[in-house]
């Protein structure tokens, strides 16, 4: 992947109020232990080298889901354009962990940054056609503007922050 | 319509300006702002639309075919698909699958449409909007003022002071950060309790059987994730070929709707999807979970089958032709709106779901302004579809029984037209009478009884100062004076465009046209032409505007054959021929009229472009000038035009932005509308009072534009080729 779609990524992330941490996958657990507010909730990484420090709660009960102030999580891929990240949850429970916690981190490999909404949706199209049965683009945090005023943190979480494992 | 009908009509609007209007104004403006700029950051914007469009047609023209494949594609996911013929078949196969159960949804106006919660709730469930606005309004017990914003219509202070009584927290809740928590807290139990997820859909792929929703709040997720049973309901039109197709749409609905690039989360889900649900202490694999697809017709299908409604179905529902509608802007959907829908495209949806009756309240407010036009994400020509239903609507009432009186109406619609519509559909007969008669029809006309009278009987408001028609038309004056110009020093020949205000009320600025363009060596010639059509065509009158179109194009095809320009003043007339008589006239006719006019100043800077000395207009020595350009002019892209011009010959230019004057041709003089009209008028004379634009000369390109701003100004306005005429 040429550095042109992480650069775009970086750019519209920034835009979108997104923090962005970039790290090597033999670093990842010391870069990442500091972005996880306790208590923090995850789902198991599918990157080989980057597991999630033990404090994570990767079995919550429903009382731990709502109470957690992080929640981490893989995305499958990234958008540079938009700055979205691609949560492809399922069995595993990433749809919940990324939903119910104060904010999101989400993982994503730099080698899955896709430059545009065009080459998303051919992936979203053979990722439904082998069986995913849910994607969510998602794009900064949960929002609302129905109370008068735009509010983040809307059924969903306020905060989003993207960590990029830089050479997987 | 009676008097006491419009004095009803009137009153409600006035209300709603009142009560609603400034919330639904300021949330709309950002709405409609955040749209501009959001489009003009994306470079392939028209590329998209076209793509959009053509997936829509493509499958709306292959709809049963498609729906048997969703069928066949959800059945092999394992859930099931159910297809509705209309709200009681839906809502029957609704309470079954639900039985009682506790119901939590996400926003669907396909459920407002079938009015879901009042049949599941008397079927003995619970049933809770998540949806933050959906929820407020179930709260008041309110219908939703916007399609994609419901509670646009309330503020920050009224939601507080709602939940405040309603809820009585131990602490008031007063910010919108209190007021979204409390939402999010007292819906998260209701959430966690529910046993049926209910979602609408933005989209539904054929080919996999995925629906995609495009949403802001995380509600439409967790109300999937948390439940056992996920039913989705959606009209039939929603089924597109496969998930590569949700592209152009996932870029076009946030932009065109509320103005993001994209909403936060535009989820794909593929039911039943296997997500982890809630148990009673844990979470519980979600593999069992059940999925119901509920594809309503309500009347779709018959809509796919009429040429003229069958685009309401290319509709994404993204609210553009709201948010860009002055009429909208100031009153919102509680006018703007029929038993469901609102705004522009809501004429289409209601004459289709819930019939004609539904659509008639709230058609006339559609202008014909056209600002919607280029907004719309899939390219509908919304307000043609409001001039068909208008024009079905008039023809509903009594029509084809009239006989007598049809034999004596001066166009070709049936008896049963509105006096008002008719008075106003047949302006250029009013005015070739009001001419002739003239000034004595300007005395009389001017009287309180014939005021009144006029009030009571044709609902012309008395508030509202009539047109004062001139003795000499344009063409009368032009015929005695005769051309300046020789043909052989002549650098262009042009037939100059007689509209029916500038042949009988605003000569003027017609003369000065003559002049403008003699001055820059064009021969001129003014053919007797009648009006264009745009005045029946604003009132529904489909046939008599066709009649005028092929009149006014018989006689300026002699003009067109001799490869003369036509030139047009007035930009409503320009837009007739240059968007509407594609509708109305035989298509070669059209083209070639199309090709060959041009707006006055359009021509003028085409003319300085090509050669022609900007020394022989005026020097504008740097005279502030505060320019309205017309809506209809703005949707053709002509407003450039105008400045340039003026700005060439030294004037100094600023510019409204508003999308509308709000006078529109007859929507202004009508009595039911005239406070709407002055409403919508106001935030344009306020643009023309701030402290750089106060004393600047006003000019305005239209002519319903320089009456209103006539009105509403104590400066009087002007054509902007009076700046360039030296008489």
């Amino acid at each position: 992947m040429s550095a042109e779609p992480i650069a775009t990524f970086a750019s519209s992330l920034e835009d979108l109020g997104v923090d962005l941490v970039r790290t090597a996958a033999d670093e990842f657990a010391s870069t990442v232990a500091p972005l996880l507010d306790a208590p923090a909730v995850g789902t198991p990484l599918p990157f080989e080298s980057a597991t999630l420090p033990d404090s994570v709660e990767t079995d919550p009960t429903v009382a731990e889901l709502e109470a957690a102030a992080t929640g981490v999580t893989a995305a499958g891929y990234g958008i540079a354009d938009y700055g979205s990240v691609v949560v492809q949850g399922g069995a595993d429970g990433a749809e919940p962990v990324s939903l119910y916690a104060d904010e999101h981190v989400a993982v994503v490999a730099a080698s899955d940054v896709l430059p545009d909404m065009d080459a998303a949706f051919d992936r979203l199209a053979e990722d439904v056609r082998s069986g995913t049965r849910q994607s969510i683009v998602a794009t900064g945090p949960s929002a609302t503007a129905d109370m008068g005023s735009l509010v983040e943190g809307a059924h969903g979480p306020m905060d989003v922050t993207v960590v990029l494992l830089e050479d997987r | 319509m009676s008097a006491d009908d419009r004095r009803r009509k009137a009153e409600r609007i006035r209300h709603l300006l009142d009560t609603e209007g400034d919330a639904v104004h300021e949330n709309t403006q950002v709405f409609n702002e955040g749209r501009y700029e959001s489009t003009e950051n994306l470079d392939d914007y028209d590329e998209l639309k076209d793509e959009a469009r053509a997936i829509k047609e493509d499958a709306i023209e292959r709809l049963p075919d498609l729906v048997d494949r969703v069928t066949e594609a959800v059945e092999a996911n394992g859930g099931t698909v159910y297809l509705a013929d209309d709200a009681a078949d839906a809502n029957r196969y609704l309470a079954e699958v639900v039985d009682g159960r506790d119901v939590v949804k996400s926003k669907s106006m396909t459920t407002e449409e079938l009015d879901v919660n009042e049949s599941l709730e008397g079927s003995g469930a619970d049933v809770w909007e998540t949806d933050l606005a959906e929820f407020v309004l179930q709260v008041a017990d309110e219908a939703p003022s916007h399609i994609v914003a419901p509670a646009i219509h309330k503020s920050r202070e009224e939601i507080a002071t709602l939940f405040n009584e309603v809820f009585e927290p131990e602490e008031p809740l007063e910010t919108a950060e209190e007021l979204t928590r409390f939402a999010r807290e007292y819906l998260g139990e209701k959430i966690r309790d529910a046993e049926v997820g209910m979602t609408g859909a933005n989209f539904v792929t054929a080919e996999t059987g995925t629906l995609a929703l495009v949403t802001s709040e995380g509600n439409a997720r967790k109300c999937v994730q948390a439940t056992d049973t996920h039913v989705a309901v959606a009209g039939v039109e929603k089924v597109v070929p496969s998930v590569e197709d949700l592209q152009p749409f996932v870029e076009l609905i946030g932009r065109s709707g509320t103005g993001q690039d994209v909403t936060s989360y535009v989820s794909l889900f593929t039911p039943p999807v296997d997500s982890p649900t809630f148990g009673e202490d844990d979470l519980e694999p979600g593999d069992d979970r059940e999925f119901h697809l509920v594809l309503v017709d309500n009347g779709r299908m018959a809509m796919r089958e009429d040429d003229q409604l069958r685009e309401t179905l290319y509709c994404i529902r993204c609210s553009a032709c709201a948010n860009s509608c002055a009429n909208f802007q100031h009153v919102g959907g509680h006018a703007f709106g029929g038993e469901t829908y609102s705004g522009g495209i809501a004429t289409g949806w209601e004459a289709g779901v819930h019939g004609q009756d539904s659509a008639a309240e709230f058609n006339d407010l559609c202008t014909g302004c056209s600002r919607c036009v280029n907004q719309c994400p899939v390219n509908i020509d919304i307000p043609w579809i409001n001039t068909v239903v208008r024009d079905r609507i008039n023809r509903g009432k009594d029509g084809d029984l009239d006989f007598l009186v049809e034999g004596l109406t001066p166009d070709d619609e049936p008896g049963g037209v509105d006096p008002q519509k008719r008075l106003f559909g047949n302006f250029d007969t009013l005015a070739k009478l009001g001419s002739t008669f003239a000034p004595l029809s300007n005395w009389v006309a001017r009287t309180d009884t014939a005021r009144a009278l006029m009030e009571r009987t044709l609902g012309v408001d008395s508030r509202r100062e009539l047109p004062e028609f001139e003795r000499e038309s344009l063409v009368e004056w032009f015929e005695s004076r005769g051309p300046r110009v020789s043909r052989e020093a002549a650098r262009r020949q042009v037939a100059l465009y007689p509209d029916a205000y500038t042949n009988y009320v605003r000569t003027e600025r017609g003369k000065a046209a003559v002049r403008v363009l003699e001055a820059l060596n064009v021969r001129v010639d003014v053919p007797a032409a009648g009006e264009s059509g745009r005045a029946p065509l604003s009132q529904g009158m489909v046939a008599t505007a066709r009649s005028n179109a092929e009149a006014v194009y018989d006689a300026l095809a002699p003009a067109v054959a001799a490869d003369h320009d036509v030139v047009v003043v007035e930009p409503s007339d320009l837009a007739m021929f240059h968007r509407e008589y594609e509708r109305l006239l035989p298509e070669d006719s059209y083209a070639a009229l199309k090709d060959r006019s041009y707006e006055l100043m359009e021509y003028v800077y085409g003319l300085l472009e090509n050669g022609a000395g900007v020394d022989a207009l005026p020097d504008g020595d740097d005279e502030r000038v505060a320019y309205h350009s017309h809506c209809q002019q703005r949707t053709l892209d002509l407003e450039p035009y105008t400045v340039a011009v003026l700005e060439d010959c030294g004037f100094d230019v600023t510019t409204s932005d508003v999308e509308c004057c709000g006078m529109a041709g007859s929507f202004g003089y009508k009595s039911e509308y005239y406070e709407l009209s002055v409403d919508v008028g106001e935030t344009l004379a306020e643009q023309f009072t701030t402290e750089d634009t106060a004393d600047r000369t006003v000019v305005a390109s239209g002519t319903s534009c320089l009456e209103q701003l006539d009105a509403l100004l104590t400066r009087r306005p002007a054509h902007p080729v009076r700046l360039l005429d030296r008489e």
